[in-house]
């Protein structure tokens, strides 16, 4: 796939809760989205915009209810479960706000674990999680589990694993919410980086207009629709 | 996903709450060893008693006489028990008789190898100054000593055939008779009289040989094993006429059969047959019947008794093994509950709904595993300490048995459990929305 071929793919995406039922709500309104092939777009709204049911939407947590989605060239719309695990694994990398790395389990294995449900052989395996860490500078602690590590040791480990295998997109949901604003600008860095010297596309889900304004397009969410969709000023927030 | 990894993960997600684990696998602990200990004890029982059989006349048919079933009457007034008028005590005439017995060496040739039957005078003492013997004044017949279990004979000779014959005073004593009586002299003891008194009477015999007394073969000898050997009491073998005439009692209430073993296959159809045979003549006897037993009815009534008892010990294993699977099953569904955040970033990782089953289900096996593991060896372990304990008692070396099926069937049941008590939590596991699951705190 060529750079500047588009990756996400929607058109009209409606998603509805509680369908049929008294409290029937829905959250988004008819979205169209595209994002290309190495662009690093932020998606910024306030709490009740619609953030989550997006990203889970974008993400294949979750099933549009009514609109055509394309991820990577691929028909999400009504997929089988277990193809949406499947695209899971190959063409989405999460970072969460929380991390969600797994407990009691080193930094390494975590790294790896991605690749062990897309059925990786052990040895490439942990030769792409001793890479993938050391480009996160994290080599002299992927031994260490979880509880040991500060939180943006964690949130590098995270983004290592999100990257384990080679995903289409990077999806990032609020990477810099629970971290103090030093910590957080090293791992906005690390979004840069991998952009511009690994051409990766990036979507940033924030609440922060600031953090918005790094990325080369900002869309706005606001109360399920996009309101607002611009160039970003590229300016690096000091946070 | 891959198997090992699957594996490393259960270890790990089991080895973090250690305490948990063990409380959880006692049901298994306990199952498991409960089926292994009874299994081991059993084995070796079975063997201790079939070593013993084959040792000692696995071929040998105990014939006796037995008072017939009390028979019910309709009366205008109900049932009526014609019982106890109807018993009498037993009288030479219900006997089994020379006639019967020639009668049925004559009917099975070929199964009969010899016929023994013992008539005895009772036990009594014999003195010599201050020196005594116990003994029991047996008579024999002149096939037995040659066909059935003939002893060792030390000095002197069995009795010849005029003596049978004729019913001569005469006596076969063994080596401890001789030890107690002439210092272990036994050519001395040859030609000397000897006086025994049982109860208020004196009887009188001459030696004629001294046998070597098989503590072994004797089953008074093995009941009473905590005699010395000078208070044992031994045989004291007299020709079979000479007691006869003695008492006036030419019947015999008990006899003994030693089969041949090629050629009977089947010892319970065959005393059966002998049983038919006898029955002829009893019957117009209202009284008595013949009744036939033997070491291998008993074994297989104990092997009876062993199988129920084994049966039982199952039941108990049993519900230990279902409330076992049953705490599994809980402690699982606690786990999931408790790593639901896991499961859901699990998923937002790749993995599939069937390798999250796997995963949990592989937990739970690997759960029931080592629980059965630590069941068979516990079982081992209290099956040894049984049968020390039953070795001890018994003064009998016992080996410890357990069987390689049942630990591979144990191996493979708790397995089992794990799959089955695993699959509910693990299916629910599964099929978590990872959207909640991400969100759970």
């Amino acid at each position: 796939m060529a750079k500047g071929d588009v990756i996400i793919d929607m058109k009209n995406i409606v998603k509805r809760y509680f369908i049929g039922q008294p409290n029937e709500l829905e959250v988004l309104h008819g979205i169209d989205m595209q994002v290309h092939e190495g662009e690093f777009v932020a998606i910024v709204g306030q709490s009740g915009s619609g953030k989550s049911t997006l990203m889970n939407v974008i993400g294949a947590l979750d099933r549009p209810t009514e609109g055509e989605y394309m991820l990577d060239g691929v028909d999400m719309f009504k997929a089988p479960d277990d193809m949406l695990s499947d695209l899971r694994c190959h063409k989405i990398g999460f970072v969460f706000q929380t991390y969600n790395l797994i407990a009691r389990t080193s930094a390494l294995k975590n790294v790896e674990l991605p690749m062990l449900y897309s059925n990786t052989p052990r040895s490439i395996r942990t030769k792409r999680a001793k890479e993938l860490l050391e480009m996160m500078e994290m080599t002299d602690r992927m031994r260490h589990t979880p509880d040991e590590l500060s939180g943006g040791q964690k949130q590098r480990v995270a983004i290592a694993r999100a990257m384990a295998n080679d995903p289409a997109i990077i999806l990032a949901d609020e990477p810099t919410g629970a971290l103090d604003s030093a910590t957080g600008r090293m791992i906005m860095d690390i979004f840069h980086r991998l952009h511009s010297e690994q051409g990766k596309t990036i979507v940033l889900i924030t609440h922060s207009p600031e953090l918005a304004e790094e990325c080369e397009t900002v869309m706005t969410l606001k109360d399920g629709m996009f309101v607002d969709v611009r160039k970003g000023s590229g300016k690096r927030a000091i946070l | 996903m891959l198997f090992f990894e699957n594996i490393a993960l259960a270890f790990s997600s089991l080895r973090s709450n250690m305490m948990r684990t063990m409380l959880t696998m006692l049901g298994i602990i306990i199952g498991i060893g409960a089926v292994i200990c009874i299994d081991t004890l059993g084995n070796s029982l079975t063997k201790s008693v079939t070593d013993t059989m084959e040792s000692s006349g696995g071929n040998t048919i105990y014939l006796g006489l037995q008072q017939k079933e009390v028979e019910t009457e309709m009366t205008d007034s109900g049932f009526e028990f014609r019982g106890p008028s109807r018993r009498r005590t037993i009288s030479d005439d219900d006997k089994y008789s020379d006639e019967m017995i020639i009668d049925l060496l004559e009917k099975f040739p070929e199964e009969i190898k010899t016929i023994q039957v013992n008539t005895s005078l009772g036990n009594g003492t014999v003195k010599k100054d201050s020196e005594y013997a116990y003994v029991s004044v047996t008579g024999i017949m002149p096939t037995e000593f040659a066909a059935g279990n003939p002893p060792e004979m030390l000095a002197g000779s069995d009795f010849d055939d005029k003596a049978y014959e004729e019913g001569r005073a005469v006596a076969m004593v063994s080596d401890y008779f001789c030890n107690n009586l002439y210092g272990g002299d036994y050519e001395k003891a040859i030609g000397q009289s000897v006086e025994v008194i049982i109860g208020q009477t004196f009887y009188t015999f001459t030696i004629s040989g001294v046998y070597k007394y098989d503590t072994g073969n004797n089953m008074m000898a093995m009941m009473s094993s905590n005699t010395s050997d000078y208070d044992t009491t031994t045989d004291m073998y007299v020709p079979i006429r000479n007691i006869q005439e003695k008492t006036h009692n030419y019947g015999y209430e008990q006899v003994t059969i030693i089969a041949n073993a090629e050629a009977v296959t089947n010892q319970e159809s065959f005393m059966g047959e002998i049983k038919d045979e006898l029955d002829k003549y009893y019957h117009n006897n209202q009284y008595f019947q013949p009744s036939t037993f033997s070491l291998s009815s008993m074994f297989d009534e104990f092997k009876t008794l062993l199988n129920s008892v084994k049966a039982v010990f199952a039941g108990v294993a049993a519900i230990s093994l279902l409330v076992g699977g049953i705490g599994v099953m809980n402690i699982m569904l606690v786990s999931i509950s408790e790593r639901t955040r896991e499961i859901g970033t699990r998923k937002a990782l790749g993995a599939s709904n069937s390798s999250i089953r796997t995963q949990f289900i592989v937990e739970a096996m690997v759960l029931c595993l080592i629980g059965g593991i630590l069941g068979i060896i516990t079982g081992i372990g209290l099956g040894a300490g049984g049968v020390k304990i039953m070795s001890m008692v018994s003064k009998e070396e016992m080996a410890a048995a357990p069987s390689i099926a049942s630990i591979v069937i144990a191996v493979v049941f708790s397995l089992i459990i794990g799959v089955f008590f695993g699959y509910y939590p693990a299916n629910k596991a599964a099929k978590m929305n990872p959207i909640d699951a991400l969100r759970y705190e």
